[in-house]
């Protein structure tokens, strides 16, 4: 018995080992690109261990868009994430406030054409962002809103999804907790402000995690909406970098641009992974 | 301090009536227990009360103050849930002060409150605990503590202790009583369990089906009960009934044994013997067959048919007897001062 559990402990240990190096061989490998030079990169083989351009490679990315000489057209990597981040962080925020209060008003109100409004807006959970974006973008355009961060924001503001997570959260809570709300005398939103939102702060966080994700990664949308390069977002960006035809392209900059990408996504994954798991996991009521 | 009074109270959920005309006064200071089963409208009763159901007809007064369409909060009343609905994430203080703050109280006071009212429900150290790191017993105690810092007009029990276990939920009982006779503020408390109504109550209704059936101190409901409802509701075991026929004040049952009784009542009627007023008694006029016998400790109790016609009849004598008797016919007579008779249509108490 002993001797059969450690080998299938082995074994799956093995597993998931050889399942992170198949993930992580290709990050590893940008990383590494990263680190040389261009030269090192358009001569075979490629190599497999960082070399010592790190700093060089990631400056020139982060401040300049690329090395001397080499005209990209493009702002600095910096302001692309900046960008990227201002926009995540808006759609996030504002996915999140819009989601609650509409969920909130319609668990804990009666008013008329609750339900079909409910229908509707669960309606355009089906309906992705790509089949209604050119009505979306003359919207956009006529209330010039191109080439801005509310532009970039706005449109992707309400999320469906979002709406109905907490619906079924708040369906979940007692129905005791608002009757004890209105014993106590809190009006509608001091319940919602007090009680609603503390109970439901797991849920935020790991909705916040991955809305966050979806909003740094959005590709389509800000290409359509952003003409000028300073409102760049660092998915674009890298999409720019990019060579096609026959021009070579700058890879170390390139995949630096890439791993620094990365970065933010990363970090709040990291910094929130706490809440996240417990949000998924455990409705702390 | 506030009287309550309930006139012609009435409400139904679509086409459903679950209060039907309900009239009922409940003086300053004192404790009323609702009692009744599953449906019978009691919990509704409360939360019309509350303010947390709407009062389709009739009308709720809180010291002479009509409060039909008044907030919960504007009634001045507090409640204590089933389930507690403490605020998870707020401590014990925190949930104790909630209504205070909301009232914009300061902080001194609110601070004074807190402490005097942990003080008397003994939850002193808890005060920074979350409801989680709580056990059901002082779990509740906050929820009454929540109650009581408001220094309500009322207090309104929704079965506060059917979450506990049976050893806590006595210890709870006293615990109420105890508090209730200090702070002598109104109650309204609504249960389920007879044995809880009986010892918290300055006065009980009985209510079955939306109506009120019976209304008195405890005592008079279990001596005198005015429905035929109340009585086979009140006790433990439950009342025995068998139809009788009464003439000239003597009972004559369907097997034709014959009790005594000061009665003016001619003709048929359901009569009720509460099992712990039989004794046994070789010349005792009720001849019984006792299949079963169960001991409980303190009382014995006989499951018994009537001889000659086989209708169940349970009764319980007191200290644990052999089990010699099972299957034997044994004599029983009866305390005639306890005998209750109930019409055989409106089913109302009639000696």
């Amino acid at each position: 018995m002993i001797e059969k559990k450690k080998s299938g402990y082995w074994l799956s240990h093995l597993g998931l080992c050889l399942g992170v190096l198949f993930i992580f061989f290709p990050v590893w490998l940008a990383f590494v690109g990263s680190t040389v030079t261009q030269d090192d990169i358009l001569q075979p083989p490629y190599p497999v261990l960082p070399g010592p351009h790190f700093f060089e490679n990631y400056s020139k990315a982060l401040f300049h868009g690329g090395p001397e000489g080499y005209d990209t057209g493009q702002i600095s990597v910096l302001k692309m994430l900046i960008n990227s981040t201002i926009m995540a962080l808006g759609i996030t925020i504002g996915k999140i406030i819009i989601s609650l209060l509409s969920a909130f008003a319609f668990v804990y109100f009666r008013f008329p054409g609750r339900k079909t409004f409910f229908w509707i807006i669960f309606l355009t959970l089906m309906l992705p962002i790509e089949v209604r974006i050119v009505p979306t973008y003359q919207v956009a355009a006529n209330l010039g809103l191109l080439n801005s961060y509310t532009g970039l924001i706005f449109p992707l503001i309400a999320s469906a999804t979002a709406t109905f997570l907490f619906r079924q959260f708040f369906l979940t809570i007692p129905s005791e907790m608002v009757e004890a709300a209105r014993i106590d005398g809190a009006t509608p939103m001091q319940f919602f402000k007090d009680i609603l939102i503390p109970i439901s702060k797991t849920n935020i966080a790991a909705l916040f995690v991955i809305l966050f994700v979806y909003g740094f990664n959005q590709y389509l949308w800000p290409l359509l909406i952003t003409t000028t390069p300073d409102m760049q977002t660092i998915v674009m960006g890298i999409k720019f970098m990019i060579p096609t035809g026959d021009d070579y392209g700058h890879w170390p900059t390139i995949f630096s641009t890439a791993m620094l990408a990365m970065l933010p996504p990363v970090l709040i994954v990291i910094g929130m992974q706490k809440f996240f798991v417990k949000g998924l996991l455990e409705s702390d009521k | 301090m506030a009287k309550i009074n309930l006139k012609n109270l009435e409400k139904s959920y679509g086409k459903t009536k679950v209060l039907h005309d309900l009239s009922f006064d409940i003086n300053e200071g004192e404790l009323i227990v609702i009692v009744g089963p599953s449906g019978c409208g009691k919990s509704t009763l409360l939360r019309m009360v509350a303010g947390l159901e709407e009062v389709n007809a009739g009308s709720i007064f809180i010291d002479d103050k009509k409060v039909n369409d008044l907030e919960p909060m504007e009634r001045n009343i507090a409640m204590v849930f089933q389930n507690y609905a403490l605020y998870p994430h707020m401590t014990v203080f925190q949930n104790m002060s909630y209504a205070l703050k909301i009232l914009k109280i300061p902080k001194d006071e609110i601070n004074s409150r807190v402490q005097k009212a942990a003080e008397i429900l003994e939850l002193g150290e808890l005060l920074e605990r979350q409801p989680s790191q709580l056990s059901g017993g002082q779990r509740q105690r906050v929820a009454m503590g929540r109650a009581i810092v408001r220094n309500p007009a009322a207090f309104l029990f929704d079965e506060p202790l059917s979450n506990l276990d049976a050893k806590l939920r006595v210890q709870m009982r006293l615990e109420i009583k105890k508090l209730q006779t200090q702070l002598k503020t109104t109650s309204l408390y609504v249960t389920h369990d007879q044995v809880e109504a009986m010892t918290l109550a300055d006065r009980m209704v009985v209510m079955n089906e939306g109506k009120v059936e019976h209304i008195g101190t405890p005592l008079e409901v279990y001596t005198k009960p005015k429905t035929l409802f109340t009585a086979q509701f009140i006790g433990s075991p439950a009342m025995n009934i068998l139809e009788c026929e009464c003439k000239n004040g003597e009972i004559i049952l369907s097997n034709g044994s014959s009790l005594k009784v000061n009665t003016k009542h001619q003709g048929r009627a359901n009569l009720g013997l509460r099992p712990e007023d039989f004794s046994i008694d070789d010349n005792g006029p009720i001849k019984l067959k006792i299949e079963l016998m169960e001991l409980i400790g303190a009382n014995t109790l006989f499951h018994c048919r009537l001889e000659k016609n086989n209708e169940p009849v349970v009764v319980s004598i007191p200290g644990v007897l052999e089990n010699k008797y099972i299957g034997k016919s044994v004599g029983f007579s009866y305390d005639n001062s306890k005998i209750h008779l109930f019409d055989i249509n409106s089913n109302q108490r009639i000696n």
